[in-house]
């Protein structure tokens, strides 16, 4: 038998296995589509389980270390290769599973611990990321420091075997609800501006911690405002080398822009014409019976094709390393655009009923609390100005101002 | 499939882009142009086509070609898109073959598709009637008469009408405007008696013509295929072309781009290059962006046409749209990016923004595609 036949077996083997392990222990509550957020499990220390099914599946995967399959195992994960991996992925979705575990621990703090993090960091913190038992959170943006992230101000100051940090973030979403922050903190005083940043990890219930969440104008949102008065963090939670902490930042930057491109490619499983055809109705030739806002439609119809076609193709090129890591500015500059169109075509199509704020019918206002929530995709994780920036510069090469 | 180029075919576009930059350049097009060439394409040019096997790219290798498919046609095109390359290649060895392929029965293939792939003869698709593009409105009378068939009716906007040997005409043979049955293509000589060509001198220095079919008299083997039946190859010619001119306008896109940048980067105002300018770094970046969604959308067209043509209508309506919107955006900010100098004859930027807008009303516009997407929706 050849390598490849073998490892083809293997991997049909491993598919059935996996088949059946999912069938036995995914709870059949755990197979119905998610209706809400209020079905996304996040885990954590003060997570309530929405039922005993959603609690079983985060225990059984977790033990598995599928909810992360291609960590390694001594880390919590499942040791699995990326081709185990996507067999694991595909029977997953063919049997409707829902994930098991949602977390920026998952998708941004692991991926950078296991590529700067110290041996005890990542033997204390990945198995409980991949576990469910810590629930993270994010501290980047301040009042004055956006989009000029590295202008932060929050400061940690050196006490020999610990820090003692000062300062305020914003924008940290679910910080009222984690358990723990990874933060950027300002640490060298005098140094240059990206090289006196440190990238530190503590516990939220460190006294002097406070947070409060932010109403925006689509209403209640996972962000808060988090202050630091005088918290004590160990050195043993320094990722990095002191002052080095905008590498590790912009490695995980990069993990963030592609989830949010990705917005460009989910969210409406029908087509916004079918959306609006069923809303509007069609004339005599199946036409749309709003001309112009068919025109509009269609036309961006046709660029959301395309846009999802340049996704997969980012992805193919990747493979065959073939892709411009920069690209993934283009991919979260595009992606926020189109889904800020997307809403406002819904919200075109849908008249007064999708203005409205709070009935049952409207299901709280859904339509018009999307579409507004929409605006910020564009400014979060990089604005769409700064995507353009990082374009000219590093995939056009125009030259510095 | 990988929406990425295979090996083979990364090879075959670094020969195709070698082999035009050197036999094809703009250079060649403004040739052609000042001397009012009667044919407007170099024949010895489309005689190398022939050696290099580009000429039979798509036909079968039992008749002299080359045996491959849209993806290797189409990098073909994005070359001849970069050069402003003027040659037969699009209208005979694309959509000609392609009508052919589909609709002609074994003999007719035997007989014909060796002839076009050695570039020995040329044909090309006579379909429009009307400044817009409008397949389903045909309306070219074909009438029985006696065994044979007289065509009545005109054609325009004809690619390479002026200089092809064959036309293959779209005919109504039964039926009213709109009717999926009752078209009939024809296989019509260019000098058959009737048969009245005007060459008309386009904006981008391409000819094409006008054709009148006055009482054309044709023997029952001028038809191609089976008498009715055509729509479905009409169908697939149309859609090959669609996607050829798509890489067509991508290739173009690329080459406007590349010398907007490279402008940028060079030309200096108020003591600085004008790149440092955040107003065009962001227009720049913008259209790079417009650029690689058109690449995406362009592949998987064509990779779609190669698997199966039946079922490639919507990637290739998204194709031809996206290309040309693209393409539009890439010629108009490079003349302004440009400044004076765009708007110069002597510079080559005009030919760029005067090829793509033809590329954009060939065969349907952007309009057209979206609207064909969305009633593909059904809405």
């Amino acid at each position: 038998m050849t390598q490849t036949a073998e490892i083809s077996t293997d991997l049909a083997a491993f598919r059935a296995e996996t088949r059946a392990w999912l069938e036995a222990n995914c709870p059949a509550e755990m197979r119905r589509p998610m209706t809400s957020e209020d079905d996304v499990c996040w885990g954590g220390r003060n997570w309530t389980f929405a039922s005993d099914a959603q609690r079983q599946w985060l225990e059984r995967m977790g033990a598995r270390g599928w909810t992360v399959p291609a960590w390694p195992r001594e880390y919590g994960g499942g040791g699995l290769s990326g081709e185990q991996a996507k067999v694991l992925a595909q029977e997953q979705r063919a049997l409707g599973c829902r994930a098991p575990l949602t977390s920026f621990g998952i998708w941004m703090l692991g991926p950078a611990l296991m590529k700067f993090g110290s041996e005890a960091q990542k033997r204390e913190h990945l198995p409980k990321i991949a576990r469910g038992e810590i629930r993270w959170c994010q501290g980047y943006s301040e009042p004055n420091a956006g989009s000029d992230l590295a202008s932060l101000q929050t400061r940690a100051d050196d006490r020999g075997d610990h820090y003692i940090v000062n300062g305020q973030k914003i924008w940290t979403s679910y910080a009222d609800k984690a358990d723990w922050i990874f933060c950027l903190v300002r640490s060298e005083s005098g140094a240059k501006k990206h090289t006196g940043i440190s990238f530190v990890l503590f516990d939220m219930a460190t006294p002097g911690v406070s947070t409060k969440p932010i109403l925006l104008i689509s209403g209640k949102s996972p962000f808060c405002e988090t202050f630091f008065d005088n918290v004590r963090v160990e050195k043993a939670n320094l990722v990095g080398t002191p002052g080095g902490g905008w590498d590790v930042a912009k490695y995980l930057l990069t993990h963030e822009r592609e989830m949010i491109g990705s917005v460009g490619d989910r969210d409406i499983a029908r087509p916004i014409g079918q959306v609006a055809a069923g809303l509007l109705g069609t004339d005599a030739q199946g036409r749309l019976a709003d001309p112009l806002l068919r025109a509009r439609i269609a036309t961006f119809e046709v660029d959301e094709a395309a846009f999802r076609l340049t996704l997969e193709r980012f992805v193919d090129q990747a493979k065959a390393g073939q892709a411009s890591p920069a690209f993934s500015s283009a991919l979260k500059y595009y992606g926020a655009e189109l889904n800020k169109r997307r809403h406002e075509l819904l919200i075109s199509a849908g008249g007064s009923d999708a203005l409205e704020w709070e009935s049952d019918r409207s299901r709280q206002g859904f339509a018009a609390r999307t579409w507004l929530r929409t605006k910020g995709n564009s400014i979060e994780g990089g604005t769409s100005e700064v995507q353009l920036n990082v374009i000219a510069k590093r995939i056009l090469e125009l030259p510095e101002a | 499939m990988a929406l990425i180029l295979t090996e083979e075919q990364t090879m075959l576009r670094d020969s195709a882009r070698d082999f035009l930059a050197d036999n094809a350049p703009i250079s060649q097009l403004r040739q052609l142009r000042d001397s009012r060439d009667a044919i407007g394409f170099s024949r010895p040019l489309w005689q190398r086509f022939a050696e290099m096997g580009f000429t039979g790219i798509l036909v079968p290798e039992a008749h002299g070609g080359m045996g491959l498919g849209h993806v290797e046609a189409g990098v073909v095109m994005e070359e001849i898109g970069r050069n402003l390359s003027a040659s037969p290649f699009f209208a005979s060895s694309v959509v000609a073959v392609t009508a052919i392929r589909h609709a002609g029965t074994d003999a007719q293939q035997a007989q014909w598709l060796p002839e076009l792939a050695a570039g020995k003869r040329i044909a090309t698709l006579a379909v429009d009637e009307h400044s817009k593009h409008r397949p389903d409105g045909i309306a070219l009378r074909a009438t029985k008469s006696g065994d044979g068939w007289r065509l009545d009716g005109s054609k325009t906007f004809v690619v390479d009408g002026h200089a092809a040997d064959w036309l293959i005409v779209a005919a109504r043979s039964a039926g009213g405007a709109g009717d999926a049955q009752g078209i009939t293509l024809f296989l019509v000589p260019r000098d058959a008696a009737g048969v009245e060509v005007e060459r008309v001198a386009m904006v981008d220095s391409r000819p094409t013509a006008r054709i009148a079919f006055n009482g054309v008299a044709l023997q029952a083997s001028a038809v191609l295929g089976t008498v009715g039946a055509g729509a479905a190859a009409l169908q697939a010619a149309l859609d090959a072309g669609r996607a050829a001119a798509a890489a067509e306008l991508l290739g173009l896109a690329d080459a406007a781009f590349e010398r907007t940048v490279a402008y940028l980067k060079e030309r200096k105002q108020f003591g600085r290059l004008i790149g440092e300018f955040q107003g065009l770094q962001h227009r720049a970046a913008m259209l790079y962006v417009d650029i690689e969604l058109a690449r995406a959308a362009v592949l998987k067209a064509q990779q779609s046409l190669d698997a199966d043509p039946a079922k490639a209508a919507a990637a290739v309506a998204v194709a031809k749209a996206r290309a040309g919107t693209s393409a539009t955006l890439a010629v108009q900010e490079a003349v302004q990016m440009h400044g004076g100098m765009g708007m110069t004859d002597e510079f080559d930027m005009g030919l760029f923004m005067k090829r793509a807008r033809v590329l954009q009303e060939l065969f349907g516009d952007a309009d057209f595609h979206a609207d064909r997407l969305a009633l593909q929706r059904n809405y």
